[in-house]
């Protein structure tokens, strides 16, 4: 018996649905436009807050040591700057480092400049972390007055200025979803209405013959949410299939940056999350377009 | 079955649709409920099937106070009655069979039951041959007799009856006010409001006049008694 009530309710849900083709369709597409939005969004996002926490974590405050620092004053200065507040790791790095990583950088054309391999113009350097990356410029003050130091580098500029683009696009893309989510909500809400009107004789029978509330609004709640499901559909299959598409063609032209920041999400559990996350919103604003409708246009 | 005290009725607009309408109707009842038109009537019966409350008074069926029983249970009370009206209220889309199964699928009737139960109630109404035609395919009369099965198809106690002739040329309403002799016979209270002097004159029943909200006559075996 519930089993054929519950049949009944999905049956009338679906025929809602194809009753108001043009609606349904105008309704199913927004939401496909949104939830692509969202999708793309939240990869976008997921991938920009990765990239962050690992420039973050990388930021890092280049010591230049005075070239004429003896091998003892080198040593008391890199314990000097392990007294300094704020500071977690301190690693030295040799003139003779600093060549190889250069050389490693130029790679074949390394051979053209063989020469400074004996008169070697580069500094040693101590590499400081900051325990809060948002500490930085104290760290690097502190340790600047210290002796021996010849100069003091940090990226403050270009991780500022990446953060404020960061966020800006969260900002942006955050008022754009929910602008069309509300959209999205509007047509669906407006698709019911249309079900709720062409049914209204049927509505009618229905309570004079006793069925209950309930009963009566379950078709048009499984019809929001059909609405809102299936519009999740091919955002999720262009998520599902677009994100490793776009990994494979982004991620080796990132790799040859050679660095531990520029690195992208592996496509395997973000995108089942994001689709999930898409499938969820389908089906919220399904059900909540079905339900503004149902309070305004079904009082019983 | 029926006890109305002191009910009135006010529609947000100021019409005093009931005025102070004092009435008893018993069990197994036969009714009709005459009157002009604006007189109250359908306002009458809408509130003892629970369509519009009462703004003062009681009424009282088979003692549960109609008026102040929550939303949520009126359909507990619809199922108890039958509904019918003038312009017999049928689904398009459905046929004769589907029409009146609806009113019982809806109430979530044991589906073993429903088709026996249809088709004994087609069989009342002369229809059974009917049962597989579409509402356009039938004339009036049918159609009426298909609203009046789905009306009686869960045998409610009390068939509340809106001017069910009033779409109908004279020798059809003879044969529906036959469906409803018979629906009385077996014990239903009918409550019939109605504008057809024949029948009224002729099928004796108690005649409540109702004018400007109130009951002006209230005869056993009445007759219509406006002179047209
Ligand atoms: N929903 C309503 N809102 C306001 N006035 C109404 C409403 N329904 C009926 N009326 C008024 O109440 C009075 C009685 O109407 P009604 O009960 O339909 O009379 P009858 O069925 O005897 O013709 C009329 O004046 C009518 O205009
Ligand atoms: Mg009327």
């Amino acid at each position: 018996m519930m089993f054929k009530t519950s049949l009944r309710h999905l049956r009338e849900g679906f025929k809602g649905t194809l009753r108001n083709g043009w609606m349904s369709f105008a309704a199913i597409s927004a939401v496909t436009i949104t939830l692509l939005l969202v999708g793309v969004f939240a990869l976008v996002m997921f991938n920009i807050n990765e990239i962050s926490d690992n420039v973050e974590n990388d930021v890092e405050i280049q010591v230049f040591i005075t070239r004429t620092a003896d091998e003892s004053s080198v040593e008391k200065l890199g314990q000097n700057i392990e007294q300094v507040p704020g500071v977690s790791t301190v690693t030295f790095s040799s003139k003779e480092d600093e060549l190889a990583k250069f050389q490693d950088q130029l790679g074949d054309d390394a051979a053209a400049y063989g020469t400074v391999e004996k008169d070697n113009p580069l500094h040693a350097r101590y590499i400081v972390k900051a325990q809060d990356p948002l500490e930085l410029e104290e760290v690097a003050q502190s340790v600047s007055s210290l002796e021996n130091v010849d100069d003091v580098k940090y990226g403050k500029d270009y991780i500022d200025k990446m953060f404020a683009f960061f966020n800006g696009i969260r900002i942006g893309g955050l008022a754009l979803i929910v602008g069309l989510t509300l959209m999205a909500m509007f047509l669906i809400s407006n698709t019911i209405k249309m079900t709720i009107f062409s049914r209204r004789r049927e509505i009618e029978i229905m309570r004079l013959v006793g069925a209950k509330n309930s009963f009566i609004r379950w078709p048009f709640f499984i019809e929001g949410l059909v609405l809102g499901m299936l519009g999740a559909l091919v955002p999720i299959l262009v998520i599902y299939f677009g994100y490793d598409v776009a990994y494979s063609a982004l991620q080796p032209s990132l790799d040859q940056l050679n660095s531990d920041i520029f690195k992208l999400i592996d496509p395997s559990t973000l995108t089942v999350q994001v689709s999930l996350v898409l499938l969820a919103l389908g089906a919220f604003i399904g059900i909540w377009g079905s339900t503004t409708s149902l309070g305004r246009f079904l009082k019983i | 079955m029926i006890s109305m005290q002191k009910v009135s009725k006010v529609y947000p607009n100021g019409v005093v649709a009931m005025d102070d309408l004092d009435l008893e109707i018993r069990d197994g009842e036969f009714l009709y409920v005459v009157g002009p038109s604006g007189a109250g009537k359908s306002t009458f019966m809408k509130m003892i099937y629970r369509e519009e409350k009462p703004t003062g008074g009681q009424l009282l069926i088979d003692g549960l106070d109609v008026g102040k029983i929550k939303d949520r249970h009126v359909p507990k009370l619809r199922r108890q009655l039958g509904v019918i009206f003038q312009d017999f209220k049928l689904l398009p889309s459905l046929t004769v069979y589907e029409n009146v199964a609806f009113a019982l699928e809806v109430v979530g009737a044991d589906t073993s039951s429903i088709r026996k139960q249809v088709m004994d109630v087609l069989n009342l109404v002369g229809l059974k041959n009917k049962a597989r035609n579409y509402p356009d395919e039938l004339s009036g009369g049918e159609q009426q007799r298909v609203s009046i099965a789905r009306a009686i198809v869960n045998k409610p106690k009390l068939i509340i009856a809106d001017e069910p002739t009033g779409n109908l040329d004279p020798e059809t309403a003879w044969g529906i006010m036959e469906v409803f002799e018979e629906i009385h016979r077996r014990g239903a209270t009918i409550v019939m409001a109605t504008h057809n002097r024949d029948i009224v004159d002729k099928i004796r029943h108690r005649v409540i006049a109702i004018e400007n909200g109130k009951v002006v006559r209230d005869e056993e075996k009445g007759a219509y008694g406006y002179d047209v």
